[in-house]
């Protein structure tokens, strides 16, 4: 186990080693010409600039990565026997996720993979759901709403959003409830005569997480058609363009980032979702971030959630490569 | 010029819908907070009652929740917008060879799920705090800031990014020719000119703080934050009494909204005022007519 | 006394691109004087060497006699007024200009006094409390000099500081920068790519183009005597006609020119037989002229009038354009377009120059 302290510590040492060799290489190379950083800085602001960069990045984010990849390669132990004889790097964790525990009859861990499965299908589905309901509105604030008007639906759309996940999530809840007003409306009109169990048909998780993250397509939509000069809208109008092809080849083609960030991002906030799915999911409900957390707070297996999140992680990963490669873009082009 | 007309038609449906979808539930959930039955109703309206707010503010273990997020959400500001404004500083200034290494490093947690942050920080602090013998930093309100300050750091980062890339240059180089060290051009020029993006990052921050679910919920741990206690509130069954913390928060957010559009309104109509008067005056010196002539 | 400012075989150069190529110079306390050139000439590099923001590759920077090297900009005795002129928008004017006492650690007291003081010279008054923003295009301006000014700089260095206003403006603030460096007596260095500028406003010009300094002169000298067929045709109009030198007779040579056998003044000592340039100002070309001149015949294509003169284009019979600007008192009829006619020229006002070798 030292040996981790070694690496947590001898990491950002070989990085910080690494970045005054390439400064000094560069400056005998003539490639920077000026101050040094911290000439440039003042050494105050300049160990600032460092200290809590080299912080952030890898006792923030890359070393808790790591320790969670590292911890899923490891067994279940009791603290006493970790860093003994018997901790040594295994795919169990993972096997699990495949094949469930070794003393079940199943072949496959249908339940897990499932959940996944769905998670990853209904996300998709979100995304691209979302997409085509924001699309007419980010269109119409970025191209043709006054200023005045446009103020107001900014208003409107981010007044949801100071509500927390967990109370929107719960006024979908209240609303979708067998006494809610959707169940009492359709009974008043005689649609039905029983109410209808939306939440444990999973409708309203699946409404509740579409609702959830509709802003985060609007906004960067929103962003990137606005960047788009109005005149060739006009112009390819003038030209007698019809207006799906106005959308699919000079609106769309220019709002790539934007669609691709959006995309990204409502595909990652709902595959990683957990607010809506522990209040608007039923017992029987399929979703894989319960799972997740059932790992560390029911089975109380660390090692094993920490295998399933690093699978939720890859996953993001993959959709977000394949996402800029479809796009032609690069990640600085989506993260604006 | 009828199938304008027509387009304008569906549009407007479209945009009612939109917004009925968008705004429909907080006002569902809204109405239901100020009427009586016990479980959140908004129809039939059976009696106005402010009821639901007192339970609410009577309910110890949501006040401490409140206070708790409110605490660490200073926390997180005061931690994030420091390393977002060194984030984007050092963006500026890193080779070039390297840039775009370190940015994928620091934008990652923006494109992590939230509940895989909140493992992952907790994970590693367990081991460190316990290697180490900092084990009183296994505690549930650092591991929570610790795991929130990753992405919004980054949020803070790229706020104060886009607009340190519209910084002049010939500022820093302005002040530089007239004597100012580099530390004090920092302090004087760059810090004032970063200021409304750094009060943004810090609003955003906050907020993006109160609000977290899904990092806190791990990195909490033992003690409870406002959304952890909620959550397990609207497990437990629904209330009218969370209906009437959502029209708390709502109201707060509106009023704070108005007052800044009013505040910023009238701040840009006397900039406004004041230089048309410096334009006027300089017309008049130059056409010989002094301002004072014509008054 | 020591010179201002000594340029001694400055060189700066950015990879394999060479901005300023071998500049020797000495400018005197109390000089206005100017930099002309085109954008890219190299101008505003040297004038970023003479601040301190550019190291030069080769050579010395010397200010008030002393070695600049290894100094950097906010060491320097130099204030610079930026293109955009780079005012602090978070402070207020008063605060701009006291920003290089501040940074100085001048006592508040005696920083109020000189700013105050400076807000009088420049006219602001009663402008100290504004925000820059709330400033029109000429305040601005005498912000920026009052601010470079505050920290009594030896040389104060400004790069086309007028070049974002508009004209009228621009013209006013001619006059008034000359008598602001009059009354306050150092050493202005200014760069510009406007003739008009230059010359109105300067004790000195250097021309520059292509990294290299061609000619130092007064007004006079760099418009009547240019040394360079550059400094001829960039600093005013010129016409120029190419031809081989013919023969010598004291300093007037003749030049054989597919116009004809044409005559000018040989400053520069070219030999016979040598490739040459013959410039002919336009106000020097003569309509209709007799025998007394060299001149060549020509085809009225255009008359342009102008006021108090008038522009005539002629094109010579090898298809050359021929400008001649006629006073409004010259005495001469003007010709009509599609007429021909004799242009001629004193000898003593064509100027001959070494062609520069091709590359």
């Amino acid at each position: 186990m030292s040996g981790g302290l070694a690496f947590v510590f001898g990491l950002p040492l070989a990085v910080a080693i690494g970045f005054y060799l390439l400064a000094a290489y560069e400056r005998r190379a003539g490639i920077a010409t000026g101050p040094g950083f911290f000439q440039r800085n003042g050494l105050g602001v300049g160990t600032y600039l460092v200290v809590a960069v080299g912080f952030w990045a890898f006792f923030i984010i890359l070393l808790p990565q790591l320790a969670m990849v590292d911890m899923s390669f490891r067994p279940k132990l009791p603290p006493a026997q970790m860093g003994g004889p018997k901790d040594l790097y295994t795919l169990e964790n993972y096997r699990y996720f495949l094949f469930g525990s070794t003393t079940s009859t199943a072949e496959w861990n249908w339940l897990h993979i499932k959940a996944f499965f769905l998670t990853i299908g209904v996300s998709i589905a979100i995304t691209l759901l979302n997409f085509a309901i924001s699309y007419p509105l980010a269109f119409h604030m970025a191209q043709s709403a006054t200023p005045a008007r446009l103020r107001v639906l900014l208003l409107l759309l981010i007044l949801p959003y100071w509500v927390n996940e967990i109370l929107r999530a719960f006024a979908f809840r209240v609303l979708l409830s067998s006494g809610g007003i959707i169940n009492q409306m359709l009974m008043g009109i005689g649609l039905t005569s029983e109410p209808i169990d939306f939440l444990g048909a999973d409708v309203g998780l699946y409404m509740g997480l579409s609702y959830a993250y509709l802003l985060m397509m609007i906004f960067p939509l929103y962003n990137a058609i606005e960047s788009l000069d109005k005149n060739q809208v006009e112009a390819a109008r003038d030209l007698g363009a019809p207006w799906w092809h106005i959308h699919a080849f000079i609106v769309m083609p220019h709002a790539k980032p934007g669609i691709a960030s959006g995309c990204t991002l409502v595909f990652m906030l709902t595959a990683g979702a957990l607010a809506a799915p522990l209040v608007l999911g039923g017992p029987r409900t399929l979703w894989f971030t319960p799972i997740v957390y059932d790992r560390f707070y029911q089975a109380f297996n660390w090692p094993q959630g920490a295998a399933y999140a690093f699978i939720l992680l890859v996953t993001c990963i993959v959709f977000v490569l394949v996402v800029l490669k479809a796009f032609r873009l690069s990640l600085g082009e989506i993260t604006r | 010029m009828k199938a304008g007309a027509l387009q304008r038609v569906m549009f407007a449906v479209y945009a009612v819908v939109f917004f009925l979808y968008l705004l429909g539930p907080l006002a569902v959930m809204g109405v239901s907070a100020f009427n009586t039955p016990q479980y959140p109703q908004v129809w039939p309206i059976e009696g106005f009652t402010l009821d639901w707010f007192g339970l609410l503010l009577a309910d110890q273990d949501m006040m401490a929740g409140l206070r708790m997020s409110i605490w660490i959400g200073f926390l997180v500001v005061a931690i994030s917008v420091p390393i977002g404004l060194a984030g984007a500083i050092v963006m500026t200034q890193i080779q070039a060879r390297v840039r775009s290494a370190y940015y994928l490093i620091v934008v990652s947690p923006v494109l992590t799920p939230g509940i895989i942050i909140g493992i992952s920080t907790v994970v590693f602090w367990r081991q460190f705090t316990g290697q180490t013998g900092t084990r009183f930093l296994y505690d549930g309100v650092v591991l929570t800031v610790l795991g929130q300050a990753s992405f919004i750091s980054a949020y803070c980062m790229l706020i104060i990014l886009a607009r340190l890339q519209r910084f002049d240059r010939a500022q820093e180089e302005a002040a530089l020719d007239l004597g100012a060290s580099y530390p004090q051009v920092f302090r004087h020029i760059l810090l004032p000119f970063l200021k409304p993006a750094l009060a943004s990052a810090a609003v955003l921050a906050f907020l993006s703080s109160f609000e977290n679910y899904n990092t806190t919920t791990f990195s909490i741990l033992s003690d409870k934050t406002l959304t952890t206690v909620l959550a397990g509130r609207v497990r437990q069954g629904t209330t009218p009494a969370i209906s009437a913390l959502a029209v708390i928060i709502v109201a707060v957010t509106i009023v704070g909204a108005l007052a800044y559009e009013l505040y910023k309104r009238r701040a840009d109509a006397a900039a406004a005022r004041r230089q048309r008067a410096a334009l006027e005056e300089e017309e008049a010196e130059l056409s010989g007519t002094p301002a004072a002539a014509l008054a | 006394m020591a010179a201002a400012v000594e340029l001694e075989g400055v060189n700066v150069t950015f990879g394999d691109f060479v901005a300023v190529k071998e500049a020797n110079l000495t400018i005197e306390p109390g000089e206005f004087f100017s930099f002309l050139g085109p954008s890219g000439c190299g101008k505003t590099t040297l004038l970023r060497t003479i601040s301190g923001f550019i190291e030069p590759t080769r050579g010395a920077v010397r200010i008030g006699g002393q070695d600049m090297k290894g100094i950097g900009p906010n060491k320097r005795p130099t204030a610079l007024i930026f293109q955009n002129l780079a005012l602090f928008p978070m402070m207020t004017v008063a605060e701009n200009i006291g920003y290089g006492l501040r940074v100085r650690g001048v006592p508040r007291h005696e920083r109020d006094e000189k700013v105050k003081n400076l807000l009088i010279q420049v006219a602001l008054t009663e402008h100290g409390h504004k925000r820059v923003s709330e400033l029109s295009g000429g305040q601005k301006q005498r912000v920026a000099i009052a601010r470079a000014l505050a920290v009594e700089p030896s040389v104060l260095l400004l790069d086309e500081p007028l070049s974002a206003l508009d004209l009228k403006l621009r013209q006013h603030m001619r006059t008034e920068l000359r008598a602001i460096q009059k009354r306050v007596g150092i050493t202005f260095i200014y760069i510009t790519h406007d003739q008009g500028e230059a010359l109105t406003m300067s004790d000195r010009i250097a021309v520059m183009n292509a990294g290299v300094i061609e000619q130092v002169g007064d007004g006079r000298a760099v418009y009547a005597e240019p040394r360079t067929p550059f400094v001829a045709s960039f600093v005013g109009e010129n016409n120029a006609i190419r031809g081989r030198i013919s023969a010598l007779e004291g300093d007037i040579a003749t030049l054989e020119t597919p116009l004809g056998t044409l005559k000018g003044r040989n400053p520069v000592g070219l030999a016979a037989g040598e490739e040459a340039l013959l410039f002919v100002r336009p106000e020097a070309m003569q309509l209709r002229a007799n025998g007394s001149t060299v001149g060549f015949e020509g085809e009225t294509l255009d008359v342009a009038y102008e006021g108090s003169v008038t522009h005539v284009t002629l094109r010579a019979k090898t298809g050359q354009k021929i400008t001649a600007s006629i006073g409004a008192n010259a005495g001469v009829g003007l010709p009509s377009a599609g007429e021909n006619l004799r242009i001629g020229f004193q000898p003593a006002d064509g100027l001959l120059l070494a062609r520069p070798e091709r590359h």
